[in-house]
C-alpha cells in the first residue's frame, strides 16, 4: 500500500520536476544559457494564474492562460532585455558573458520575487485546480488533480518531443543546440530561433508554474528553491541534454518521495543533494551529459 | 534680549509639540505582518484625533524586518538610537521577538510583541527581571494557547462530538516546543487521547506523506501547531479529502484572505483566536473590525487586534507616566488595566512564571474558537459567545 502510495504521488511531482527542468535545459542546449530567474518565472505564472481568477472571476482555465502568457512576457523580457543586451555587447569580453548572464538573470529573478511579494505578499497562494475530486487508484485516494498534472506535464512535454522532432522550425533548434554556428552558414538566423526557444521555454515554465500552484501551492519565497531544484535536475541530467532532465526528474522526484514517506518528511531534500555531489564528483558530465 | 528670552522660551514648547514616536517591526509582506503596522497606524491617528498624548502626537515609525532577525535587531538599534523611539511594537515571530528581548534591556527600550507565543519570552522577564523588564507579552504564550484549545477540544470534540484520540500536529519552530508539552498534557485530560506527536519542518512544501502517516493512526482529530505554513497543508488536506478534522492553532487561518489564498480549501478548519471580527469580545472589537477592513479590504489578523490595543496600551502608560523615561514608562505599563479588542488586559506580575503576559481566564483574556464556513470565519467557542455551530465538509469522518 505503501508502495504503492509512494509510486503514484512520485510520479505526478516528478512529472511536474520534468516538465519544469526541460525549459531550463532547453535554453542551455540551444543558447548556453543559464537562466537563474527560473524559479521566479514560474512562480509570476501561478500568483498570475492565482490573481486573475480570483480578482475577476475568470474561472480557472483562463486564470491558467493569463499565467502563461504571463510567464511567456517575462521570458520574452528576461531574453530582451537582460540575456540579449549582454550577448551584444562589445564592452563585456567573451569569456566573461556567462557570468554576466549567469548573475543577471539571478538578479533579475530576485526581482521578479521581491515584486510580487510586494505586490501580492509573500503568503503561499493555490491555484483553483482545474478538476476538484479523488479517484481510487489501486485502492490509493488519488487527487485527480493530481493525475490531471501528470497527465498534463507529459502532454507538455511530448508535443515538444514532436515540434523538436518532427517539424523543420524544430530540426532547426535541434541544430541550434548541435552546430550554431554551421546553422548560420546554411542561412538561419540564430537570434529568430533563440526567440522561438525562450517562448517554448516561456510557455513550458509557465505551464509549470501554473500546475505546481495548483498541486502544492506556491509563495514567492519558493523561487530560489525552484531554480535550484531545476538547476540539480539538469546537472544531475547532464546540462543541455533534455532526455538526461526527463531521467533525472524522476529520480530526484521518487528519491524525494521516498524520503518524506520512509524516513522524514523534514530531510526530503537532503538524499538528492547528496546523490549531486556524488554525481559531480564520479561524474560530472551528469547521466547523459555530452562534455 | 528680547530675542534671547524668545529663543529661550520657544525651546521648551517646541519640545512639547515633538511628537511621541513609537517604532513598529514586522514584516510588511505577510498578511499577518503588515496587520501590525496597519492596526498600529489606525490607533494613533485615532489616538492623535482625540488630542494625543497630553497635547503630544503619537507618531508610527514602521521598519520591515522580512522575518529575519539580523534585520529586525538594525531595525530595533536604529529606532533606539537613531530615530529615538520611547517604545516599540514588534514581530509576531517568536525567534525574532526573543532575538531583540536582550537588546530591549541593554537599550532600556519598552517593548511588546502582539503576536510572537513562546513561553520564554515571559521567562526570561521572570529569570532576568532587573535587565528584561522592557519587556511585555502583548499575545498568549504556548502553554496558554494549548491550554486554551484543549479546554475548547474537551467541549466540543470530546463531549459534542464524541472523539476519543487524536494526533498533534505541529511545525517545528520556538514557540510549538511548549506548545507541543501541554497540547501531550492536557489533551489525555480533555479525553483525547494523543496517538502520535509529528513535528513537520516549516519547509515542507508536500504534506501528503504527512497526512499519509496521521490517517494511517486512525485519530478521530488532528490537533494542529502550525503558523509558518498554513496555506499549503490546508488545501492539500482538502484536495487530498483526508478524512481527519483539523482543530487548533492555525495563524494564518486568522487572516480574512485565508479563504481567497487557499480558494475555499479552509472550509471547516477550527483555529483559535482571542478576538474574531464577528463576536463582540468586548464592545471594542467589532468597530475595530469593521474600521479596520474599510480601511485596508481585508479583516485583521490576529496580531492587527494586539497591535492595535498595544498602541493605546503604551498611550495610556505613557500618560499616567507622565514621561518618556523608559522605567517610568515600564512602572506604569505593570499597572495597566485596559480594556482593548481582545478583552481586559493586565500584566502579571514579576514573581509569575509567565511575568509581564497577559493574565488569562474569566473577566480577563479567554480565547475562542473560530472555524471557516462559506468564507466567513465563524466563531464555535465558547458557547456564550458562539455565532454558529461547528459543520464539516463532506469528505470528513465523524465519529459514530
Amino acid at each position: 500500500m505503501l508502495a504503492l502510495q509512494i509510486l503514484i504521488d512520485g510520479f505526478a511531482i516528478s512529472s511536474l520536476y520534468a516538465l519544469g527542468a526541460t525549459g531550463f535545459t532547453l535554453i542551455f542546449g540551444v543558447s548556453g544559457v543559464l537562466n537563474l530567474s527560473h524559479g521566479a518565472i514560474m512562480v509570476v505564472a501561478a500568483v498570475i494564474a492565482w490573481w486573475v481568477a480570483e480578482a475577476f472571476n475568470t474561472g480557472p482555465y483562463l486564470g491558467a492562460m493569463a499565467g502563461v502568457l504571463a510567464s511567456l512576457a517575462c521570458a520574452f523580457v528576461t531574453y530582451r532585455v537582460i540575456v540579449r543586451p549582454i550577448q551584444d555587447s562589445r564592452a563585456i569580453p567573451r569569456e566573461e558573458k556567462e557570468i554576466f548572464v549567469l548573475t543577471s538573470t539571478l538578479l533579475w529573478g530576485i526581482m521578479l520575487q521581491e515584486a510580487i511579494a510586494y505586490l501580492f505578499t509573500s503568503n503561499p497562494k493555490t491555484v483553483r485546480p482545474l478538476i476538484e475530486g479523488v479517484v481510487p487508484i489501486l485502492g490509493v485516494r488519488t487527487p485527480l488533480n493530481e493525475v490531471l498534472t501528470a497527465a498534463l506535464s507529459w502532454a507538455a512535454i511530448g508535443l515538444l518531443y514532436l515540434l523538436v522532432n518532427r517539424t523543420r522550425t524544430g530540426k532547426s533548434l535541434l541544430a541550434a543546440s548541435m552546430n550554431p554556428r554551421g546553422l548560420t552558414l546554411l542561412g538561419f538566423e540564430l537570434s529568430r530561433i533563440y526567440v522561438l526557444v525562450w517562448a517554448i521555454y516561456g510557455v513550458l515554465a509557465g505551464i509549470a508554474g501554473v500546475l505546481l500552484g495548483a498541486f502544492l501551492g506556491v509563495s514567492s519565497d519558493n523561487a530560489g528553491l525552484l531554480t535550484a531544484s531545476a538547476f540539480s535536475i539538469v546537472v544531475l541530467g547532464g546540462l543541455g541534454s533534455v532526455s538526461g532532465s526527463l531521467i533525472a526528474a524522476y529520480v530526484v522526484g521518487y528519491l524525494e518521495t521516498m524520503t518524506a514517506y520512509l524516513v522524514s518528511p523534514s530531510i526530503r531534500t537532503v538524499p538528492v543533494l547528496l546523490l549531486l555531489v556524488a554525481v559531480v564528483y564520479v561524474r560530472p558530465q551528469g547521466l547523459l551529459g555530452r562534455r | 534680549m528680547l530675542g534671547v528670552f524668545g529663543l529661550a522660551l520657544a525651546v521648551p514648547a517646541a519640545q512639547a509639540a515633538d511628537p511621541i514616536k513609537i517604532g513598529v517591526i514586522a514584516e510588511t509582506a505577510a498578511i499577518s505582518g503588515v496587520g501590525i503596522p496597519n492596526a498600529a497606524k489606525m490607533a494613533a491617528e485615532e489616538i492623535n484625533a482625540k488630542g494625543g498624548i497630553n497635547g503630544r502626537m503619537i507618531e508610527i515609525v514602521d521598519y520591515d524586518d522580512h522575518n529575519s532577525a539580523v534585520d529586525a535587531v538594525r531595525a530595533f538599534q536604529r529606532a533606539a538610537q537613531q530615530d529615538k523611539v520611547v517604545a516599540v511594537i514588534a514581530s509576531y515571530i517568536s525567534e525574532v521577538v526573543l532575538a531583540l528581548e536582550p537588546w530591549a534591556g541593554r537599550l532600556k527600550m519598552p517593548m511588546i510583541t502582539p503576536g510572537a507565543a513562546s513561553n520564554d519570552i515571559t521567562k526570561r522577564v521572570h529569570d532576568d527581571y532587573a535587565r528584561m523588564k522592557y519587556v511585555f507579552h502583548g499575545y498568549l504564550a504556548s502553554t496558554q494557547i494549548a491550554d486554551i484549545v484543549c479546554k475548547s477540544a474537551k467541549e466540543l470534540l470530546a463531549h459534542d462530538l464524541h472523539m476519543k484520540t487524536s494526533v498533534v500536529m505541529s511545525e517545528d519552530a520556538a514557540w510549538t516546543i511548549p506548545l507541543d508539552e501541554e497540547y501531550l498534557k492536557c489533551l489525555p485530560a480533555a479525553g483525547l487521547k494523543v496517538l502520535d506527536h509529528v513535528r513537520l519542518s516549516p519547509d515542507t512544501t508536500d504534506f501528503t506523506p504527512i497526512f499519509n502517516k496521521i490517517e494511517g493512526e486512525k485519530p478521530d482529530v488532528m490537533i494542529t501547531g502550525i503558523s509558518h505554513v498554513g496555506v499549503q497543508p490546508t488545501v492539500q488536506w482538502q484536495q487530498e479529502q483526508v478524512p481527519i478534522p483539523m482543530f487548533g492553532v492555525s495563524s494564518q487561518a486568522t487572516n480574512s484572505t485565508f479563504w481567497k489564498d487557499t480558494n475555499g480549501a479552509t472550509e471547516g478548519v477550527i483555529f483559535n483566536m482571542v478576538s474574531a471580527p464577528d463576536v463582540a469580545v468586548t464592545p471594542k472589537t467589532i468597530p475595530f473590525a469593521t474600521k479596520y477592513h474599510q480601511k485596508y479590504g481585508n479583516l485583521p489578523g490576529y496580531a492587527a487586534y494586539t497591535s492595535y490595543d498595544d498602541v493605546y496600551m503604551w498611550a495610556d502608560a505613557i500618560r499616567r507616566a507622565g514621561s518618556t523615561d523608559p522605567d517610568k514608562i515600564v512602572a506604569a505599563m505593570e499597572k495597566t488595566d485596559y480594556v482593548g479588542t481582545i478583552g481586559r488586559i493586565t500584566f502579571l506580575p514579576k514573581e509569575d512564571t509567565f511575568a509581564h503576559g497577559m493574565r488569562i481566564g474569566p473577566g480577563y483574556i479567554t480565547g475562542l474558537m473560530v472555524q471557516w464556513q462559506n468564507g466567513q470565519p465563524v466563531t464555535v467557542w465558547p458557547e456564550k459567545v458562539a455565532t454558529g455551530k461547528m459543520k464539516f465538509p463532506s469528505f470528513i469522518k465523524l465519529p459514530q
